[in-house]
């Protein structure tokens, strides 16, 4: 392995590991924004309600992220309509795209975890909640989201980097995240192994450092696994 | 702190504080509630006792509509809920509102404490006064501290939960209850859950509670304790309240068969 080349890679593949912080973000943040309200439609009390999202959820998770991001970067500007909608300007973008296909894949995971999170606060702390005179809305705010979110940290943190690593696939429609700058690079020096591997310790670095802020933001919001105040270890 | 300190009306023909009246239940098939009333006045102890399947827990629980009754109505503060029916039989409540400011009233201390783990003991006791009733954060606060201290945790207020015995999440629990300033406070078989050696403490926070004129029904397997404390006690058989009265008469000289038989097998 030439030294040289792997090190040269870095400043060109730090730009590429930027755009895939700026995708897996922003798909993150709407992904999230949309798996919230798909969750709690999922735990109605209503069958008819709970069936609402099941078709979204059966077809994201049941088809590839690949396939999703081909769907929207290929197939949507097959339609005349989306072609000269305002949209447009917006659905021509790869960058949009994928972010689009990101978020509604990572939506659907995280609702199906969000929903398992919120079965499994436990019913009691619910009925205290609503027999201190709770609504059903102020519950769900002030206890079972709360209870929900921390129940489900360590799941919702594995989806998210398991989107890290997903995003490659932006790579396959232009875009030049870390993987896409990686054989951008290869397609000009020759050098996939040096590459590749240069690129595969920013992958490394960048989960390292989530799951290090995962870990922190566990031990903030589960203070009370900590001993108590005064209490001997 | 009037709110604290023992606020009793005067004695006499003043309105009931709560009222339930003819109350029904049914799961399936199994009618488990066939009609009870009851009523307290203001300052009224009233303990519920019966064996296990006789519904005093499902009757506490439709009081405050934790279980929705097929039929029957409760009252309190004037405020009437009446359960109606719908078309298909199924049992229909008119406004929700009405229930959960019914609930803010009516406070509840479960047998599994039910505190929220995430948050700290004062939190758990500053929470609904805060976030129901809409009071000052400073004002809730000072009352929760005051309450922490009279049930013996005054020191653990920072403490979560999970670091407190069953005793003291349940002592907890109970002035979460009162930090509500409730009218009524219903106790499902509050020691239940607990260590022999930490039922005294929890008993004893109780006792005080009914010393101080605090209107409660406690459902409990605990009849010394039910004798020591109540005003009223009520005999639940198979969903019908088979006997009810003063303690001094209900533990020495029933009327009821089955009381005498249930008291022989719980008094030893």
């Amino acid at each position: 392995m030439d030294m040289q080349v792997f090190l040269a890679a870095f400043p060109e593949l730090m730009k590429g590991a930027w755009l895939t912080l700026q995708l897996v973000g922003v798909a993150i943040v709407i992904g999230f924004a949309i798996a919230l309200p798909v969750a709690l439609l999922r735990v109605s009390a209503n069958p008819l309600v709970r069936a609402v999202p099941f078709a979204y959820i059966f077809f994201f998770r049941g088809t590839p992220l690949l396939v999703q991001i081909f769907l929207v970067y290929y197939g949507l500007s097959q339609f005349e309509a989306v072609r000269e909608s305002f949209l447009w300007p917006v659905l021509r973008e790869a960058y949009w795209c994928a972010i689009i296909a990101f978020s509604l894949n990572t939506a659907a995971y995280s609702a199906e975890i969000l929903r398992g999170a919120i079965q499994a606060v436990p019913h009691g702390e619910v009925e205290a909640a609503r027999a201190l005179g709770m609504s059903r809305a102020l519950a769900y705010r002030r206890v079972i989201l709360p209870r929900a979110f921390r129940i489900c940290l360590p799941a919702y943190g594995n989806e998210v980097i398991l989107m890290i690593k997903s995003s490659a696939l932006a790579s396959t429609i232009t875009l030049l995240d870390l993987t896409g700058m990686a054989r951008k690079i290869i397609a000009v020096t020759y050098q996939p192994i040096e590459t590749f591997a240069a690129a595969g310790v920013i992958y490394l670095v960048m989960i390292f450092l989530f799951a290090l802020f995962l870990r922190w933001l566990e031990g903030k919001l589960h203070a009370n696994r900590k001993p108590a105040p005064g209490m001997p270890n | 702190m009037s709110d604290v300190s023992l606020a009793k009306a005067p004695a006499g023909d003043a309105a009931p504080t709560l009222q339930v009246l003819d109350i029904h239940k049914r799961y399936g098939g199994l009618e488990v509630l066939k009609g009870i009333s009851l009523e307290a006045r203001d300052g009224d102890v009233i303990s519920i006792i019966g064996s296990s399947g006789s519904g005093k827990s499902t009757f506490l629980r439709c009081i405050n509509f934790l279980e929705t009754p097929d039929a029957g109505a409760v009252k309190i503060g004037g405020e009437e809920i009446r359960v109606r029916q719908d078309r298909k039989g199924n049992p229909r409540i008119a406004s929700h509102r009405q229930i959960e400011r019914l609930r803010a009233r009516v406070g509840m201390v479960f047998q599994s404490f039910n505190l929220w783990p995430h948050l700290t003991v004062l939190q758990n006791v500053m929470e609904a006064p805060v976030h129901v009733l809409g009071q000052n954060k400073a004002e809730v606060r000072e009352r929760a501290e005051a309450l922490l201290a009279k049930v013996g945790l005054a020191e653990r207020r920072d403490y979560y939960p999970n670091h407190l015995s069953g005793g003291q999440q349940q002592r907890a629990a109970i002035a979460r209850a009162l930090c509500m300033e409730p009218q009524v406070i219903l106790f499902d078989e509050p020691t239940s859950a607990l260590d022999p050696e930490l039922v005294v403490e929890v008993l004893g926070v109780i006792r005080n509670l009914a010393e101080e004129g605090r209107t409660m029904l406690i459902v409990t397997h605990e009849m010394a304790f039910a004798r020591d404390v109540s005003s009223q006690v009520m005999f639940l058989h198979q969903g019908r309240t088979e006997e009810q009265g003063p303690p001094s008469k209900l533990f020495t000289d029933p009327d009821s068969q089955r009381l005498r038989q249930f008291l022989a097998s719980h008094l030893h």
